[in-house]
């Protein structure tokens, strides 16, 4: 991990505390090292290019019980060329998986809106994977007022 | 049943990009609440949603327990011919819940 990306999550973190936040005491939460390799494991090891795929979550979540989510894949979804499924992660929460969308090229813009719940503040990660058989992937930050310590 | 609300146009001009959006009300317990005796609360959620477009599946999610109560989903599809946008849960006990509306496309 980059120095400066350590210390962007110690000062998160360290926000979090100094406001207040606490993580669920009772849930044992996942971490980014454990979604890398849940990540490599789901896709054999393949190389996941960082890139085309954007997530879009409020900084700052009032309630981590709905937190509204977008994953969107820079494609033109033809016949030829289109996005065939995101798989989404939650670093900490107690399961990192958060859901896996399938489209077609009848999709027409490789977008999906959700509301998802997240027991920690945390990173959001997604992978897409092309007809092609390529894998990129895009991360959104987010700190959560209120945890959802049930997820 | 479950409440089911579902949008979507009546009418769309062929190759229009029309945005779907489709809500279902369920708990989704995750199965990490524990409840008064601080027994475990079984996990009881929907796992799979499915758009049936003229008999073709054109979007799918699979939801694992991190998905909200009451999951939403919103997505696009592009108009093709016309017909019926089927709109379909499935919870992890194999039971479905569905809504079907027609599509008229110009």
């Amino acid at each position: 991990m980059s120095r400066s990306t350590l210390n962007r999550r110690e000062l998160l973190k360290g926000g979090a505390l100094a406001l207040g936040f606490v993580a669920c005491p009772s849930l044992t939460l996942a971490s980014p090292d454990e979604v890398q390799a849940l990540m490599g494991e789901l896709y054999s090891g393949r190389h996941i290019e960082p890139g085309k795929v954007t997530v879009k979550i409020p900084p700052i979540s009032e309630n981590g019980f709905s937190v509204p989510m977008e994953v969107d894949v820079d494609s033109p979804m033809t016949a030829g060329d289109h996005v065939k499924g995101i798989n989404v992660f939650a670093e900490k929460n107690p399961l990192p998986n958060v859901a896996r969308f399938t489209f077609s090229p009848a999709s027409a813009i490789a977008r999906v809106e959700t509301r998802i719940r997240l027991a920690d503040s945390q990173r959001i990660v997604a992978v897409a994977e092309m007809n092609d058989g390529s894998l990129w992937s895009g991360y959104a930050f987010t700190i959560v007022t209120l945890a959802a310590c049930v997820v | 049943m479950a409440t089911v609300r579902v949008s979507a146009p009546d009418t769309a001009t062929e190759g229009e990009v029309i945005e779907l959006k489709a809500m279902i009300q369920h708990e989704m317990e995750s199965g990490f609440r524990r409840g008064q005796m601080g027994e475990q609360i079984p996990r009881d959620i929907l796992k799979q949603f499915e758009c049936v477009y003229n008999d073709e599946v054109v979007f799918s999610a699979e939801f694992f327990p991190a998905i909200a109560a009451n999951p939403f989903l919103s997505f696009h599809i592009r108009a093709g011919r016309s017909g019926t946008l089927l709109f379909r849960w499935t919870d992890q006990q194999g039971e479905t819940f569905s809504e079907q509306v027609s599509l008229e496309v110009q």
